[in-house]
């Protein structure tokens, strides 16, 4: 178990923490844009790249956390399998250790579950320089608390991620995408009475007056769900959907401020002067323009749930929403624990 | 701060008895007699009382009386855990949660249930089902267990490879922290700024905060359900049918094996005509009505294929039940065997079920007890069943010297010594085994940061360093055995 790379990491670490001087974690730098902006030093783990244990039969994959989101994809392809919250890669150094840093999840998300979901352990080394291990490579697993789904979302201020576990799933076998017009108040109506169906639902998109809804699944199940649905077949239903994951649609326009609204599914349209690109069954609304951290914040309330400064903007004013008072005593708490130096892409989560 | 007065359980009882409005309190020992142990019944002890909170309010009232004096909380729901979660401590309070039972409601169009923590589990599903809609985690207590100990248990049941534990089907948690601070945690949206703290409180057995109330995800029935029973001339073809059926792409709703030993039990029990085998795997698909029809007849074919000497389908949901009953009732039927037995809960990888399997069965000889195995073959989670006969002198003490030998096993094949049934005090000592004290530490400072003076479920779901020490803990993980050279078993 021991690993080179690892127990030097380690060492740096505890140098680091020794000395206070804060680390920037980094793979393959495709998700530099995210979050709030950290100073210090590189720790650069892309290197740390490898499928460790790949069992399809068992449906878990285990992977040193610098390995390309690429790697992994095309080795799962090859056994029709995949990783089932369809994560974005914005760029082909995407690494998985990003990935889950961040907890990114595709137009899947509702329908699958989040990267988050699919963790089953995770190997760290903590702002102590500790190498540690929590999870495993079982589905099933209550022993200790649940800290490599903490590690999730956590931007790597808790942990520097060295190795995942997830559980994985087969392909679909079959996929169509359907488009309906439709206005906005009727698509969230629609899509979660669809979501309370027994249907094959993946992903919902909605933009400009359209709504494209993605099948997946048996190909009989499909044919039924498109039968009933009724609505008209995308042609090339997977490039619109690979294009909306990444980000490549003409809605997000680099130049403008990209908010990120993650709501409750069934809140009412949120009202901005902006483009919007509703997705996840209503639960992610994205907002393309400088719609300011204060009214951003307001209209996620509203909408009960939370909004982020995804890309571009002013960053200066934090990026997230602010947590509740109790809550941010715990993350300090946490934090605290994990990362006593406070070296760990220190500011990256906000205040974190 | 811990109390300094002569009489702690006088100081404690004072300090309840003057929260108002009164909080429900039972002192009596004849009384208290009732609240002694859960269903891990191996240990008993008297609380100093119990405490029967009204509503969120006076749960996080009594955490912050019993804090300011130091005294130890444990919470308990229905009491079905089995593996001493909710054991009471003679130095604290158990707080239980029967009282706060209400469906606060149910949002069909949100496929949302926002539920206090003592209501049932089944209950939930059965309030959603007018709507088409049910409550996915389904542990076999499911009639009794309610949802404040599914999420401090993070149960699982026999449909969680497809559907998830409740860790999946949770979207918000109210939880009195150690502080006795609510804290309001994930939402209706399907994540949260900051860290995932939803996942934290998952399965952490009441050490991190008491659950006050819970949002739970509904889904949509399915439209069809397809169940299959397969009789396997050995335990190591049935397992093999299991990769097969995974490997070609189908992901079953559940998945359930057992051995010759439960099978008999069963049929001594329930006579249900079950086939004469040294396995039975029980498989349900489910989906679309083509969709399942097809998933049936292509398991079907593969657990031909597989050996299967006789394959029963269920024509409909009479007939699925009965299939059915002898997974659900197995447990009951094992009590025939012998009057004791101690259940374990190791999950392993797939693979290596045949092998582990005879390894268990070796060790049941060495032992001269009869150890019986239920399996959620799909998530490879085991239930082996160890028989003994409390009567006898030393019996359950050679019982969880041999459950405590199966679990190191589990651990030495990259697997887990729970997987659904939790710590609780049954497995501290495994826990040495399966963690390294930096990471039993890092469990620590993570329970410091939601309770900081302790006081939640003490002594539960993680060890002291000092009791691994004292136990000569010995890690036998990733398959690297110290000393591989000494015959351990």
């Amino acid at each position: 178990m021991t690993d080179t790379f690892i127990t030097e990491l380690a060492a740096r670490v505890r140098d680091h923490a020794a000395r206070k001087a804060p680390l920037r974690i980094r793979g393959g730098g495709t998700k530099d844009f995210h979050g709030a902006p950290v100073a210090g030093e590189a720790l650069e783990v892309g290197a740390h790249a490898g499928i460790v244990a790949y069992e399809p039969r068992e449906l878990v994959l285990t992977v040193k956390a610098g390995t390309r989101l690429a790697e992994i994809e095309s080795a799962l392809a090859a056994e029709r399998q995949m990783l089932p919250f369809e994560p974005p890669a914005f760029g082909a150094a995407a690494t998985i250790g990003g990935t889950v840093a961040c907890n990114l999840s595709g137009p899947r998300r509702p329908y699958a579950g989040a990267a988050r979901d699919f963790l089953l352990g995770a190997r760290i080394v903590n702002g102590k320089g500790e190498d540690l291990s929590f999870g495993g490579r079982v589905m099933k697993n209550v022993a200790g608390y649940d800290v490599s789904r903490l590690m999730a979302g956590a931007l790597g201020t808790l942990g520097v991620l060295v190795e995942l576990s997830f559980k994985v799933l087969p392909r679909p076998v079959a996929e169509a995408t359907l488009a309906f017009e439709m206005d906005e108040a009727r698509m969230l109506e629609t899509v979660n009475r669809w979501a309370g169906q027994p249907l094959p639902l993946s992903a919902t998109a909605w933009e400009a007056g359209v709504l494209r809804v993605r099948l997946s699944g048996a190909a009989s199940a499909v044919a039924a769900a498109r039968a009933k649905l009724g609505g008209s077949e995308v042609a090339d239903g997977a490039a619109y959907w690979e294009a909306l994951r990444e980000q490549r649609l003409a809605f997000f326009a680099p130049d403008r401020p990209l908010w990120r609204l993650s709501v409750a599914q069934t809140a009412a349209p949120v009202a901005t002067p902006f483009p919007q690109l509703v997705e996840w069954g209503g639960g992610q609304r994205w907002v393309s323009g400088d719609l300011g951290a204060a009214r951003a914040r307001e209209l996620a309330s509203a909408a009960r749930g939370h909004a982020t400064l995804f890309r571009g903007g002013d960053r200066a004013g934090g990026v997230f929403h602010p947590l509740a008072p109790a809550l941010a005593k715990i993350h300090r708490r946490l934090k605290e624990a994990f990362d006593p130096a406070g070296i760990l892409n220190p500011g990256r989560l906000d205040n974190f | 701060m811990a109390t300094t007065s002569a009489d702690p359980r006088a100081e404690a009882l004072a300090a309840l008895g003057a929260l108002r409005p009164p909080v429900g309190l039972v002192c009596e020992p004849e009384r208290l007699a009732a609240f002694d142990m859960d269903a891990y019944i191996q240990k008993r002890e008297t609380p100093l009382a119990a405490v029967l909170p009204q509503d969120e309010a006076q749960v996080a009232e009594v955490v912050r009386a019993m804090g300011a004096l130091g005294v130890p909380v444990v919470s308990r729901g229905a009491g079905t855990g089995i593996s001493g979660g909710a054991t009471p401590r003679a130095d604290g309070v158990l707080l239980v949660l029967t009282r706060l039972r209400r469906i606060v409601s149910i949002d069909a169009a949100a496929r949302l249930a926002v539920v206090e923590p003592g209501v049932r589990n089944a209950a939930v599903t059965e309030a959603a089902e007018p709507a088409g809609l049910y409550f996915a985690p389904d542990p076999s207590s499911q009639v009794i267990s309610s949802i404040g100990g599914n999420v401090a248990e993070n149960a699982g049941g026999i449909h969680c490879l497809k559907y998830g534990l409740t860790v999946h089907n949770v979207a918000a948690l109210r939880v009195v922290d150690g502080d006795g601070e609510v804290l309001a945690i994930g939402g209706e949206s399907l994540d949260s700024a900051g860290y995932d703290l939803l996942a934290l409180m998952h399965g952490s057995e009441g050490n991190l905060g008491v659950v006050t109330q819970a949002t739970l995800r509904l889904l949509p029935r399915p439209e069809a359900t397809e169940t299959l029973l397969a009789a396997f001339p050995t335990v190591k073809a049935g397992a093999g049918a299991v990769g097969a059926i995974i490997g070609a792409g189908i992901v079953p709703a559940a998945l359930e094996m057992m051995d010759r030993i439960v099978i008999d039990a069963c049929e001594r029990y329930m006579a249900l005509g079950l086939p004469r085998a040294e396995a039975l795997l029980l498989v349900e698909v489910d989906g679309g009505a083509e969709e399942a029809a097809e998933a049936r007849a292509e398991v079907g074919r593969i657990l031909g294929e597989c050996g299967a000497t006789e394959v029963r389908l269920a024509k409909d949901a009479v007939e699925r039940a009965n299939l059915w009953k002898a997974r659900k009732g197995a447990f009951a039927a094992l009590a025939s065997v012998m009057p004791d037995y101690y259940t374990l809960d190791g999950t392993i990888p797939r693979r290596a079920l045949p092998e582990v399997l005879e390894a268990v069965y070796a060790l049941g000889r060495e032992y001269g007890m009869v150890i019986g195995n239920v399996f959620h073959a799909g998530d490879g989670n085991m239930h082996p069943c160890i028989f003994y006969d409390a009567q006898k002198a030393g019996e359950l003490e050679r019982s969880e010297e041999l459950g405590g030998k199966i679990l190191e096993l589990c651990i030495e094949h990259g697997g887990t010594i729970t997987g659904e049934h939790g710590v609780g005090i049954e497995k501290l000592r495994q826990m040495c085994l399966q963690f390294r004290e930096a990471e039993i530490a890092a469990f620590h400072d993570a329970k410091r940061a939601l309770d900081p003076r302790g006081i939640l479920n003490p002594g539960k779901a993680v060890p002291t360093l000092k009791r691994c020490a004292e136990w000569g803990g010995m890690h036998v993980r990733g398959g690297q055995v110290p000393r591989p050279d000494i015959p351990r078993f």
